[in-house]
């Protein structure tokens, strides 16, 4: 499993201090998610394809995971043209459609897009990592900078977990079918995956204790900000300032 | 099936990781009915991978695997070659996941549509064979090292597998114990692959040795 797979890249938004994005995405997300009607979602929408295109990111990739997205979105367009107060606009057997209903699921899916682009240009190509360690400069809370930075680090290592498992029940022929014995198989493999990954972050945390931890990490390095970061920094403002007054 | 048949046939293979390593190219090798072959090399040289292809878990990019007179391509086909061949993991720890030791050595049986009675049987007549009676309602994670290699020696064993691929069978294991393994191998098994570091094991247990280097296989 592979979670970074936009972090790695030459392109400008790559290069940028993770501060600043998280400065000025923010703001920007925030902007976006409280907006109504069309038309501020709709340019919201193309500067965030802008944002893609300078991130010069892997179309295909990209794709696939607007795809996992607006599967989510396809959910809410079966609900909310029809539970929506308004004017009819066209009807299937007894359930009415309304047109305001219809422009909202409009608005919601521009809006979502909007969101997951920008994130993924701006933040998605940085490591999460740097992230992480952006977060604390930015005063975050450690212990929710923590929490943040050993999920993305240890889910990778429950996948492997997992795979491992999984082979292990591969070679002794299991197919899953309807019926008990594949029941409790899976219900052990999850068992067993809760276990030993309550074991194995035991072990890390003590091999972290025998390097000394205390509940902090310490920041090694220390971000610069260049002319690249003022720049983007003061574009991306100037960006939500237009889309809030809008 | 006679002896010196085939069992192993792989032609011209090509594997790399997907994040790019290149591991075999154009990799030969066979191995037939009643070969007690060691394959020895460097750590990440593909000897598991290796076994893993041979298994249908990692899938070639290029040449053709044929097990038992069979050209393997889909999972549909390696299913065949799992009921038939037996992997023992480096680590027993990715081998073992029920609850306790008579429920893992009976997962193999019931996979391949035996009764939970013939299964039972299976588990039985399987501890005894390796020593491991009293063993069956012990909580397979809580076992020593050394007893779980036993019982992952077990759940293979319990598939009554033509050919085994043991990957480093006896590392980590005290003298007895490693005795015990080797014991039972060369008492019961006929047909096998030992991966290992330990040289001093491999006169004793095997009649070829191949030694894995830069995608090559070598007979030392």
């Amino acid at each position: 499993m592979h979670l970074e797979e936009f972090a790695e890249g030459g392109s400008f938004l790559h290069g940028l201090d993770p501060r600043v994005k998280f400065l000025t995405v923010v703001p920007y997300v925030l902007v976006i998610a409280v907006m109504q009607g069309l038309k501020g979602p709709a340019a919201a929408l193309s500067a965030s394809a802008v944002l893609v295109v300078l991130a010069r990111l892997d179309r295909r990739k990209l794709l696939s995971r607007l795809v996992a997205v607006n599967a989510f979105v396809t959910l809410l367009w079966i609900f909310i043209p029809f539970s929506y107060p308004g004017g009819a606009a066209f009807q299937i057997g007894p359930l009415t459609a309304t047109r305001e209903g219809i422009l909202y699921a409009v608005s919601i899916t521009l809006k979502t897009n909007a969101i997951v682009l920008a994130t993924i240009a701006v933040l998605g190509t940085s490591e999460v990592f740097s992230l992480a360690h952006a977060l604390i400069h930015l005063k975050m809370p450690d212990k929710l900078v923590h929490l943040f930075f050993f999920f993305y680090r240890y889910i990778t290592v429950l996948h492997e977990e997992y795979g491992r498992l999984r082979n292990a029940m591969l070679i002794r022929c299991f197919r899953p079918g309807t019926n008990m014995h594949t029941y409790r198989t899976y219900a052990y493999l999850v068992g067993m995956l809760i276990v030993r990954s309550y074991d194995r972050s035991q072990r890390i945390y003590q091999a972290m204790l025998c390097r000394g931890f205390s509940g902090r990490f310490p920041v090694v390095s220390h971000f610069r900000l260049g002319k690249g970061d003022v720049a983007f920094g003061l574009s991306m403002a100037a960006l939500t300032a237009v889309l809030a007054i809008v | 099936m006679d002896h010196g048949e085939d069992l192993i046939e792989i032609d011209n293979l090509g594997f790399s990781y997907p994040h790019g390593k290149r591991v075999f190219s154009g990799l030969n090798f066979s191995l037939k009915k009643g070969d007690r072959v060691g394959l020895v090399g460097p750590n990440g040289a593909g000897k598991t991978t290796l076994f893993h292809l041979i298994m249908g878990l990692l899938r070639p990019e290029s040449g053709e695997i044929r097990v038992f007179g069979r050209a393997r391509k889909t999972e549909e086909d390696f299913r065949e070659v799992r009921q038939r061949i037996g992997l023992l993991f480096q680590d027993s720890d990715d081998q073992l996941f029920s609850p306790t030791v008579e429920e893992d050595i009976a997962f193999g049986p019931l996979n391949l549509g035996r009764s939970h009675e013939e299964a039972a049987a299976i588990v039985r007549e399987t501890c005894r064979a390796l020593g491991l009676e009293g063993f069956e309602h012990r909580v397979t994670y809580r076992l020593s090292g050394g007893e779980k290699r036993l019982v992952a020696l077990a759940t293979i064993v319990a598939m009554k597998p033509e050919c085994f691929l043991l990957d480093e069978p006896t590392a980590g294991l005290d003298a007895a114990t490693r005795e015990r393994v080797v014991g039972y191998l060369k008492e019961h098994a006929d047909t096998y692959m030992i991966i290992t570091h330990a040289h001093e094991l491999l006169p004793d247990t095997t009649d070829r040795i191949y030694r894995l280097e830069d995608g090559r296989l070598t007979p030392l």
